[in-house]
């Protein structure tokens, strides 16, 4: 019986090679500073060679979003790379993302008139190499577009985020891993009164070899901070029994 | 090292109007007709057709006398400016065969151009002079061409000259000799005094001693007939200022199609960025000028942000123009001019990997490219103001390399996504001067669990009147966060309305 498993693992870390997920080099963990969530990517890596879609409806959902991809982008933007953020109907307040460390000037917004503009600078973007991430507002995306900017993402690397707007396709994308962050009431320390660090329900709805999930994350100021460990809910428990696709 | 002999060319039109209204209507061609304008009263002839010239009628003539002595004279109205308009647009036509053309200010009926170093394209001047003569005729303007060293004797020659248009270098001085003072550009008081005197030919006069000449005929007759000799310059003033960094490429088979603009660019632009490169120049803007054989001209344009004399990457740029170019019948001329150019920075050798940022190489060909196909306007990066009220806080930047002058606050909350213009709410709340205790946004209503603030904001006195806001960032019991304003003081007949204007993460 072990040795199946053992087999099995063999056979999934080639797969995940080929696939461009990075295993974890053994004593240099590159960790994005998401916490247990990391874990929920093969490898227990946060793909940056990636699409990651998010789903806002609401508008405290993209609200809640921006705020999550803003902590991650002050990572990966670390190093003084620009970021590309394409929109028909940009709402993003630049001057708040200084709250999470993130240097506004290093943000270059793309303000166009149609979806079909914004999907093309995405695809020239996340071909640039220059660049950490592209951010892009889009109402909806289908399959081949999706596909486009995959195999975009795989020759440069960039770190590619759709917002999207629509539920309704949600199944019909090639994203690496798919997020809703819904906004949740702030805690304050001792009961005092006024708001706290900004909270959220971050839900890990689908994530290509790995296990979807859902967290309780807040910005503590500085970082992501893991709040509880929130019911996970994974399809297959385990590493021998992970969701492919 | 010789300096290359200069040569000018004169195109006279000897009857521009005529000629352009029976191109205009076809149906005026075998009738009589002239031009009138109103002066002192009367209408008085300014241009006579070829048909009405066989009846006498002359330029100057009152119509009426003209009417008499030419019956069934068609008199059209003239409108002043009207030569210059035709003149400006027959000379941007000539830039094919000169870059330096000039509309002819003495007669208003002419061209001038500086064809230095053009002619041999042609196959020499007279292969020059024949092909402008006859793409003119074409046309239907009826043209007398001169080339000689100086604006002023080929102007002469154009004119009056009848043995001649090729006047050889160094020769204008012999072919004035037997022409008419007239051919000197001068003025009529000054022309009946010559006459006056007997001066029939320019060579009654050319040898006698400049100071006579002075006391007699002032220092404008002499000015012109240096510039007719060529004692003295006479500056053309170009229609276009030609461009330092501008390439043509003349093509045998009219282009049609888009393979062969792309040609056609990619050798434009390999001349061209091999010049800048050699001058540490980079191109900032550009301009691809297409003649067509129609006589239209289609033009596209080209922006970088930065510097640059890479010939792919300007090609690329010029690419996602092509569709914007209409060949029709086909195009015989490009001519691509780099209006604007910069010193480009040499890049090392890459030594060491290039740090990633704003200025990196390809973020700026990125900007290139969507600049150049959904425009620059839509691209912004923003850097900090110094001011408080929300919809000022930001300042549009320049350049990519500009920096920020101030440090981003963040002392005060700021929502991530902020609403273009705030929208009204209704709340309740229940103690003045407190957050409310719900509000109405969209038909939804929001219980208020948390709050902060009020964080008070004054506007700006010196630009705009208005209300002062108090900022609340509150939470909902379902943990949206949201920034309400109450704009002015909460008190008794005093207007105030509470605003939803952001949303926080």
């Amino acid at each position: 019986m072990d040795g199946k498993r053992e087999l099995f693992q063999k056979l999934q870390q080639d797969i995940l090679l080929w696939q461009g997920f990075k295993p974890l080099s053994a004593g240099k963990a590159e960790r994005i500073g998401l916490g247990e969530i990391e874990d929920a990517f093969p490898g227990n890596v946060f793909p940056k060679k990636a699409i990651h879609e998010f789903i806002t409806i609401l508008p405290e959902h993209s609200a809640a979003s921006d705020g999550f991809i803003a902590g991650l982008l002050a990572v990966l933007m670390e190093n003084g790379a620009a970021c590309v953020w394409a929109s028909t109907s940009r709402k993003l307040f630049p001057a708040s993302l200084s709250h999470f460390n993130v240097e506004p000037e290093r943000i270059i917004f793309m303000d166009v008139k149609t979806e079909k503009e914004v999907l093309w600078i995405t695809e020239e973007a996340l071909k640039c190499e220059g660049l950490a991430a592209v951010v892009a507002e889009v109402n909806s995306l289908s399959l081949i577009e999706s596909r486009r900017l995959q195999l975009a993402v795989e020759a440069s690397g960039v770190t590619g985020f759709i917002l999207r707007k629509d539920e309704n396709k949600t199944s019909s994308t090639v994203a690496t891993a798919r997020w809703r962050i819904s906004p949740l009431p702030s805690v304050t320390e001792d009961g005092m009164p006024g708001l706290g660090f900004p909270r959220w329900q971050v839900e890990l709805l689908k994530v290509r070899n790995g296990n979807p999930g859902s967290f309780v994350l807040e910005w503590a100021g500085e970082r992501f901070e893991e709040v509880k460990k929130a019911k996970k809910q994974p399809v297959w428990a385990g590493a021998e029994g992970r969701q492919i696709g | 090292m010789r300096v290359m002999q200069r040569r000018y060319v004169s195109i006279w039109f000897r009857q521009l109007l005529a000629d352009w209204q029976v191109i205009r209507r076809p149906e005026l061609s075998g009738v009589p007709f002239v031009f009138a304008a109103p002066d002192h009263g009367q209408m008085m002839i300014t241009a006579v057709s070829t048909v009405a010239q066989g009846f006498g009628v002359e330029i100057g003539m009152r119509a009426a006398d003209a009417k008499a002595i030419c019956p069934g004279l068609d008199v059209l109205d003239d409108k002043p400016g009207r030569p210059q308009k035709l003149l400006k647009g027959l000379g941007e036509w000539c830039v094919r065969y000169s870059p330096i053309v000039a509309i002819d200010e003495f007669g208003m009926d002419g061209l001038l151009m500086d064809v230095s170093g053009c002619c041999h394209l042609w196959g020499g001047e007279r292969g020059y002079l024949k092909e402008i003569v006859s793409r003119l005729k074409s046309k239907g303007y009826t043209v007398r061409l001169a080339i000689a060293d100086t604006p002023g004797a080929s102007w002469a020659v154009s004119r009056y000259g009848k043995v001649t248009p090729l006047i050889p270098e160094d020769g204008q001085v012999d072919a004035l000799m037997n022409l008419v003072p007239e051919a000197l550009r001068l003025e009529q008081s000054v022309l009946a005094k010559l006459r006056k005197l007997g001066f029939y030919q320019i060579k009654s006069f050319i040898g006698m001693p400049r100071s006579v000449l002075r006391r007699r005929f002032g220092e404008d007759f002499l000015l012109r007939l240096a510039q007719a000799i060529g004692t003295e310059n006479e500056a053309l003033i170009p229609l276009q200022v030609p461009v330092p960094f501008s390439e043509r490429l003349a093509c045998l088979e009219p282009i049609r199609t888009r393979n062969g603009i792309e040609i056609a660019i990619n050798k434009l632009l390999e001349n061209l960025c091999r010049r800048m490169q050699a001058e540490g120049k980079g191109l900032r803007s550009g301009v691809l000028t297409c003649y067509r054989i129609d006589g239209k001209i289609a033009k596209v344009d080209i922006g970088t942000s930065g510097a640059s004399h890479s010939v792919s990457h300007l090609f690329k740029l010029f690419q996602l123009k092509i569709d914007q170019i209409r060949p029709a019948l086909g195009i015989e001329l490009f001519v691509l001019d780099a209006p604007k150019v910069d010193d480009v920075e040499v890049p090392q050798e890459e030594m060491w990997s290039s740090t990633p940022g704003l200025d990196d190489k390809s973020v700026i060909r990125l900007i290139d490219r969507v600049g150049g196909k959904v425009g620059f306007q839509a691209i912004h990066r923003y850097l900090p103001a110094t001011k408080y009220w929300p919809e000022r806080s930001l300042l549009k930047a320049v350049s990519v390399t500009e920096k920020p002058q101030a440090a981003w606050r963040v002392d005060k909350p700021r929502p991530t996504e902020l609403l273009k213009m705030p929208v009204p709410i209704e709340v309740m709340a229940i103690i003045p001067d407190h957050p409310p205790k719900f509000f109405i946004y969209k038909g939804v209503r929001h219980e208020v669990t948390k709050a902060d603030g009020p964080e008070r904001i004054e506007r700006e006195w010196w630009l705009d009147k208005g209300e002062h806001r108090d900022y609340y960032q509150v939470e909902d019991d379902q943990g949206g966060r949201y920034w309400l304003f109450r704009s002015g003081h909460y008190g008794s007949g005093q207007k105030y309305k509470w605003f939803i204007h952001g949303f926080f993460a």
